[in-house]
């Protein structure tokens, strides 16, 4: 395996935006470029993650290339998926030894839209998208399932963002933050019982990019490369009915196969946009009990729908970057109800 | 082209924002969707034994192409539920319903599905629910209206 080293790393405030999908892009890519060291003509890559659904419009991704400059001609690529999977691209691309160096970007600007009929879309066309279910009533059933299954209360999910919002706090990109407690939060009304809006993601429009290279040139590049030691992804059924939705057996195989537990992790920045899929994901990915879970306070408090993902892995790195821990997992999911989950294990140098 | 038209020297046309696909349902769906005409509900046997509802055409564990079909139903039982107290414009109802997964008579699996319980009490995971069926069948999963929680004794 070759090394390779996370250099730069930057993210877009993820507030609800006048601007387009390129306006916002542009100067979050500029300034992983700029940060990374390199000319933009230098990187050997160029590749992106995003959804045309969120635009309504076919090849509405390529117009992102806008953002990164296309001249002179740039190898490219994009997934119709979070940025971490770009990444994921990005890092099999330099393991094939065809390029040492790479930009990953993604982007993602849901408010024009009705996200709850957007995400129905991803759901099985035939028998169930006609009934429109929003995502977080989708999300409501695994939920009320899980509680069932692992004797949790309600109380118990309001206590995961009590303390993803407390640990936002020291995020400037964060929208949902601060102090709160869970009797006030239990007071107010379900949304889609038995979750209330502080158990559903915080929404917002965003972008993010990233800087990657093999080893003695990510040394070269900045103080503490952080580096990638293991990267999975997998996959279940999507059919909602015919899995165990109280587990995330595609999140445990990710982890394992990504060497998650060959050694102790610092901590770990999970993309669980629902309090009660962190507690599926820790389970399913045999995560330590008292293992710190999201310092950036995660997708719950910040979600910028096809980028939170590559943020996850941008938090974790430069919190290794700057000292504050030697070994973290990044994770992130994709569909309905964590259907597909990958795993990125990082290290400092 | 009448939706098109020239203002002085410029040509300006009509946009729709779409994406117009059209799906054919293949030979299990197919099945499934006829026999849900006719007030049928039909399940598939995997590779393991058990019957998946809605039909699948590949088992969903070995990736097997699956042929049997098994009669399921009509009535089933709540494995889950969300209350929407505000539906949105495009849901099954305008008053507040339930979304939930419901295993049906015979079925090893859930179909996610909506019930017309009227209200949040009259419903618990563990109740017995039945269809209600459309009146005209248009093709659709909405053949199958939603499904109404039985009363008791």
């Amino acid at each position: 395996m070759r090394e390779v080293g996370i250099v730069s790393f930057a993210q877009s405030s993820a507030l609800r935006e006048r601007r387009n999908e390129v306006e916002i892009l542009l100067p979050v890519a500029k300034e992983a470029v700029e940060a990374s060291g390199m000319k933009r003509q230098e990187i050997g890559f160029t590749c992106s993650g995003s959804s045309d659904f969120l635009q309504g419009q076919a090849f509405a991704f390529v117009m992102g290339l806008d953002a990164v400059g296309a001249w002179p001609p740039v190898v490219e690529s994009h997934v119709e998926m979070d940025g971490a999977f770009a990444l994921y691209e990005a890092w099999v691309k330099i393991q094939t030894g065809e390029v040492d160096s790479a930009l990953v970007y993604s982007f993602g600007k849901t408010s024009p839209g009705d996200l709850a009929e957007v995400l129905a879309l991803q759901l099985d066309p035939y028998c169930v998208t006609q009934l429109w279910p929003d995502a977080d009533s989708v999300a409501a059933l695994q939920a009320r399932l899980f509680m069932a299954r692992a004797g949790l209360e309600e109380r118990d999910l309001a206590e995961v963002a009590v303390r993803s919002r407390r640990a936002a706090s020291d995020n400037s990109h964060a929208i949902v933050k601060g102090e709160s407690d869970v009797e006030t939060l239990l007071a107010e009304p379900c949304r889609s019982s038995p979750l209330r809006a502080h158990d559903c993601p915080a929404n917002g429009d965003g972008a993010t990019a990233m800087v990657i290279a093999t080893g003695d040139r990510a040394r070269a590049l900045c103080d503490r490369p952080v580096w990638i030691r293991g990267f999975e992804h997998r996959i279940d059924a999507p059919a909602l009915g015919v899995r165990d939705l109280t587990r995330a057996p595609s999140a445990q195989a990710a982890a394992r196969a990504a060497g998650v537990h060959d050694d102790k992790l610092d901590f770990a920045e999970l993309d669980a946009p629902y309090t009660h899929q962190e507690l599926i994901l820790r389970e399913s990915m045999e995560l330590p009990e008292d293992l710190e879970v999201n310092p950036s306070g995660g997708s719950l408090c910040t979600r910028v729908l096809f980028s939170c993902g590559l943020t996850r892995v941008g938090e974790a790195a430069s919190r290794i970057a700057s000292g504050a821990g030697d070994r973290a997992l990044a994770h992130t999911t994709q569909g309905h109800c964590l259907q597909q989950n990958l795993a990125v294990v990082l290290e400092g140098e | 082209m009448n939706e098109n038209s020239a203002t002085g020297d410029s040509l300006s046309g009509l946009h729709v924002l779409e994406y117009p696909y059209r799906r054919s349902l293949g030979p299990v769906l197919s099945r499934f969707f006829t026999d849900l005409r006719d007030r049928k509900l039909t399940g598939i046997r995997d590779a393991s034994g058990r019957v998946l509802v809605p039909p699948q055409e590949y088992d969903p564990e070995t990736a097997e192409t699956l042929h049997e079909f098994v009669s399921v139903g009509p009535g089933g039982e709540v494995v889950s539920y969300s209350w929407v107290a505000e539906p949105r414009s495009k849901q099954p109802f305008d008053h507040p319903f339930a979304y939930a997964l419901i295993r049906l008579d015979g079925a090893d699996t859930a179909m996610l599905h909506a019930v017309d319980a009227g209200e949040e009490s009259r419903i618990s995971v563990g109740s017995r629910v039945r269809p209600r069926w459309a009146a005209e069948p248009g093709g659709s999963i909405l053949d199958l209206a939603c499904f109404e929680v039985e009363e008791e004794g």
